[in-house]
């Protein structure tokens, strides 16, 4: 993933850098006068670490992250870094009693099946702490949907990597960050080094607006704008930033929405404590059912996004060269 | 047409003991068909002869109910009984059963809670005073049927037995209507359905049809708190695409659905997830035979309060009568 | 192409039970061995090849079931997501962010989901979703957009493409039970080489997964003398107690049981120590869900034996074999024929 984004970006930034968490961070127009405008994401994705190997050659996982055992029953997966394929099995229905199916499977009883004839193969193919990830495939589907696997927060790096290649003279640092998804790990260091002034969390959130669910409950809709945070569990953005995002949107005629929730926590939380404090907000694109083998946004919420960010850095630049 | 499905449901019809149902029809459909027939399991099949170039359509409605069977009389004339078909335990308190024989009862409970109820709790009372008075009334063995007259509600009916006299009505109406069809058409009012679609399955036997269609009543899914199926009165002819006896075949189910669009019938997709009808018997009959089904959408199937809507029961009338011509050759 | 490579084809094909008609096509293009293709009514592929002399030669059938479990559209929310039933016994704990195809009147992807963790009650997360709580997201956001593409009947199957695992092991959805339809292949390609009496029939039958439909009129079609159902049977696996299970790579499970005609069992086993083809022994006390049990009944009765292809996760989209199995059990059923004569079938009715 690291290396990715890397041959992605290099060609538009003056420099890249990794630390020791494993941050990566690249500066664009490092010298260039004006505030220091910092864009984050985060690049790790729920994953399975390998725990052990069992007498006959199967793995024992525990999730890296929040993940529910419920999906990953009969889903495909790569393990470690021989990309070894191997599928997460479950007991057949005709050997279950019927009350077995009203209860979930633990994680205890999932295991990873990469068809190995016992231990000694599957040791020579997996290493222990080695990590499996879900395997689905990119796809536009329905009316301007999209389907992969991390969208949370593939999205939010994708954007970043767009808003690098845009013609832009403000001094950018983009910090995509590794450990988020196990506590916002990675975002403090990274933001104590780049010293921004200004920070854009850039993300998937979650959206509810499935059925079964009371529209209270939705926090965003998929199809009705990028959305903005007002709160969360890590964060109250900047507000006189929150309601200059909300204005450009209303000028530039971006439909936009409050991310109607106060649960959950981004990068946010930890890049606005770095040293003096930062003055951060977070643009988020929302994502049915994140934090499962495969998420779903709308392309026009995720191209909502990217104009709200590059109509921001733009007016920004523009403030700075009338300055 | 209401005046025939009034003669029907009204009519005495437990699975096996059908007789004075397709005695009624006979007397119904003798003067529109080429032949009338009936077989040892107790099916009437009215035959309509097509041209040359037709197929054999057989045409599936069952005629018998479901019921009850006496199973002992004890010393103070109280009867315990046996169910004949799907009977709901909680459609039994309280209601009145007919016997083969004439007899009327009410059917009642022993104490305890109505949780736990089971059959074995139930009795009925016939108004014996004894033993010796009960058998003058009833004979061990006897069949009986819920005991309720129809009745007109405007575009809606509510009788007993809609499952299935509503589907027999509609194969009457519908070969009242047609004339010198293209296809050799087979209306087959079949017995014991309601028992595991025995009728059908030897009458599909003896005919070899090209095609089997059920006419039968379907649940619907448009009352309070309802069980999720998307399928409402008076929103037309349910096509069936599935039960838990036959998975509808796609042509056939095309060739309905086709049909309806062009000849502008309402109709409704169907797809119910228990129960069965004899298309389930017809398209596994020999080495197989392309069955579908054509249903009415019916509230409260297995009561005595069996509900229809007079415009579906039209819809699939006028579908019936239009599959009598349709070119069969794609399926 | 390669008998593998056909499986791999079939199996990311769709063909839930009653809809198995675009399997037909592939069936026909890769079978060069029949001398004759048939489809009959219900959609029974039955392909026949013939025995070497002059007859009356003995009868064979050999029956995989093409059918799959899958969906079936039974509402569209007025937010454009479609609610489901099943073809078959789905555990609803397997379908949870499974991807699907939706076979409207396009093909659309679709993704199973549910309302999210997060506002489940506490204690709901200890429990499986239930069915009916489950529903097909495929990106419509009406009622309306929906209903342009998808309508209530349509049919959904899981989308899953043939993963390859260690060695000869391969994982995906509806190895149930075109691996059976594999080995009558296999078995087909064999017989190419040996010299055989027997005329044998090929079945791909339909509706298995539903009540062994597409065995019952396929049977009275044919009128075999000798049955033999290729079936997958519980593959071992974590959690499952050895004796409701046979091994994975170790060829075929050799059912015995009310449903087997012990003649036919004996000659079978007998015919796998000749040939050293590797098989298990599978008591079958209660035989109902396989195809042999409706050959065993059809007509006057028929002869009949099970073999079972050891699969893992049955009933999932990430169902396992080796495929080593299914080459394993088409060279035994091809040496079991090419040892039948007229003589053996005589016997089946002396007791």
């Amino acid at each position: 993933m690291r290396d990715l984004i890397r041959a992605e970006i290099e060609p538009y930034v003056q420099e890249v850098k990794t630390d020791a968490l494993g941050n990566l961070i690249a500066l664009k127009n490092p010298d260039a006068p004006g505030p220091r405008v910092m864009l984050a994401a985060h690049m790790d994705e729920v994953a399975l670490m390998i725990v052990g190997i069992e007498g006959n050659g199967f793995l024992k996982f525990r999730p890296i992250g929040g993940v529910d055992p419920r999906v990953l029953v009969a889903k495909s997966v790569v393990v470690g870094s021989k990309k070894i394929p191997g599928v997460i099995g479950s007991k057949p229905i005709h050997l279950q009693k019927p009350p077995e199916r009203e209860r979930a499977f633990t994680m205890q009883e999932l295991l990873i099946d990469i068809g190995a004839k016992n231990k000694e193969e599957a040791e020579r193919l997996v290493k222990l702490g080695e990590c499996a990830y879900f395997t689905t495939k990119y796809e536009e589907f329905g009316h301007g949907k999209v389907k992969a696997k991390a969208l949370d927060d593939r999205v939010g790096c994708d954007l970043a990597i767009r808003l690098l290649k845009e013609d832009i003279a403000l001094s950018l640092i983009v910090a995509f960050t590794v450990q988020e998804e196990v506590g916002l790990r990675g975002a403090g260091v990274a933001t104590y080094q780049a010293k921004p002034d200004i920070a854009l969390v850039l993300e998937g959130t979650t959206a509810s607006d499935v059925p079964g669910t009371d529209e209270h409950k939705h926090a965003t809709t998929v199809g009705s704008g990028p959305c903005i945070t007002v709160i969360d569990r890590a964060s109250i953005p900047h507000p006189p930033l929150v309601q200059e995002l909300f204005a450009i949107a209303e000028e530039e005629g971006i439909k936009v929405q409050v991310r109607r929730n106060t649960a959950g926590g981004t990068d946010a939380g930890q890049i606005q404590l770095a040293e003096e404090g930062v003055k951060v907000a977070t643009i988020a694109v929302p994502c049915r059912y994140i934090h499962s083998p495969v998420s779903v946004m709308s392309k026009d919420d995720y191209e909502g996004a990217f104009k709200l960010a590059k109509s921001y850095l733009n007016r920004l630049q523009e403030r700075e060269a009338s300055r | 047409m209401k005046t025939v499905i009034k003669q029907l449901t009204e009519a005495f019809g437990p699975s096996g003991y059908e007789t004075e149902v397709t005695a009624l029809i006979q007397s119904m459909v003798k003067e529109h068909v080429d032949e009338v027939k009936t077989d040892v399991l107790g099916n009437l099949i009215a035959v309509k002869k097509g041209s040359p170039d037709g197929r054999k359509i057989m045409f599936a409605a069952h005629t018998d109910e479901i019921g009850l069977v006496i199973t002992h009389i004890d010393d103070k004339g109280f009867l315990r009984f046996g169910t004949v078909g799907g009977v709901g335990i909680s459609t039994l308190v309280g209601n009145r059963v007919r016997f083969a024989g004439g007899a009327v009862g009410a059917i009642y409970q022993e104490k305890g809670s109505w949780k736990e109820l089971t059959i074995d709790k139930l009795y009925i009372d016939i108004g014996a005073e004894n033993k010796e008075d009960a058998q003058k009334k009833v004979k061990l063995g006897e069949f009986g049927i819920f005991h309720r007259e129809f009745e007109d509600l405007g575009v809606r009916l509510i009788a007993k037995s809609m499952d299935d006299r509503v589907g027999c009505a509609v194969l009457i109406e519908a070969l009242k209507k047609i004339d010198a069809p293209k296809n050799t058409l087979y209306f087959v009012f079949t017995s014991q359905e309601e028992v595991g679609l025995r009728g059908a399955r030897t009458a599909a036997y003896g005919i070899e049809p090209d095609l089997g269609i059920a006419l039968d009543v379907t649940l619907t899914g448009d009352m309070p708190e309802a069980r999720r199926m998307d399928v409402s009165l008076g929103r037309g002819a349910a096509i069936k695409v599935k039960d838990s006896s036959l998975i509808a075949h796609p042509k056939v189910k095309d060739l309905l659905v086709d049909l309806a669009e062009e000849k502008q019938i309402p109709y409704q997709m169907e797809v119910l997830d228990a129960g069965g009808t004899d298309a389930g018997a017809i398209h596994l009959t020999k080495t197989g035979v392309p069955s579908g089904a054509i249903s009415i959408p019916t509230r409260y199937v297995h009561t005595p309060s069996e509900m229809v809507d007079i415009r579906d029961v039209e819809a699939c009338v006028d579908l019936v009568v239009a599959l009598a011509d349709k070119d069969l050759t794609s399926i | 192409m390669e008998i593998k490579q056909v499986f791999r084809t079939l199996s990311e094909s769709s063909g839930v039970s009653g809809y198995e008609h675009d399997l037909a096509s592939t069936l026909q293009e890769n079978c060069p061995w029949a001398d004759e293709i048939k489809t009959d009514k219900l959609g029974n592929v039955i392909m026949l090849k013939k025995g070497q002399g002059t007859g009356p030669r003995p009868k064979v059938m050999l029956a995989g079931h093409m059918d799959e479990i899958g969906l079936i559209i039974t509402k569209i929310e007025k937010e454009g997501f479609l609610r489901f039933g099943t073809i078959g016994g789905f555990d609803q704990r397997v379908l949870l962010a499974q991807e699907v195809v939706v076979h409207g009147k396009e093909r659309l992807t679709g993704i199973i989901g549910a309302k999210p963790p997060h506002i489940q009650a506490p204690g709901e997360q200890g429990q499986a979703v239930k069915m009916d709580d489950l529903f097909i997201d495929i990106g419509f956001d009406s009622q309306e957009q929906a209903a342009k593409y998808v309508r209530v009947g349509d049919i959904a199957t899981m989308k899953r493409d043939v993963l390859d695992l260690q060695g000869s092991i391969m994982a995906g959805k509806s190895f149930d039970d075109r691996a059976g339809v594999a080995a009558i292949f296999e078995c087909f390609k064999v017989l190419e080489q040996v010299s055989h009496k027997a005329d044998v029939y090929g079945v791909a039958t339909v509706q298995e997964e539903v009540g062994l439909r597409g065995a019952i009129t396929s049977t009275y079609g044919i009128v075999p003398d000798i049955g033999i159902a290729i079936d997958v049977g519980f593959g071992d696996s974590p959690g499952l107690p050895e004796s409701d299970t046979i091994k994975l790579s170790q060829g075929p499970g050799v059912a015995i049981g009310p449903h087997v005609h012990p003649k036919v069992h004996a000659r079978m086993v007998e015919t796998a120590k000749e040939w050293n083809i590797s098989y298990s022994s599978d008591p079958s006390p209660s035989p109902g869900g396989t195809d042999a049990y409706a050959i065993q009944v059809a007509r006057a009765g028929v002869a009949t034996i099970l073999l079972s292809i050891p699969l893992r996760y049955m009933h999932t989209p990430i169902e396992t074999i080796d495929y080593e199995d299914v080459k394993r059990t088409g060279r035994l059923m091809a040496m079991f024929i090419a040892g039948l004569d007229n003589e053996f079938v005589e016997g089946l009715t002396c007791f």
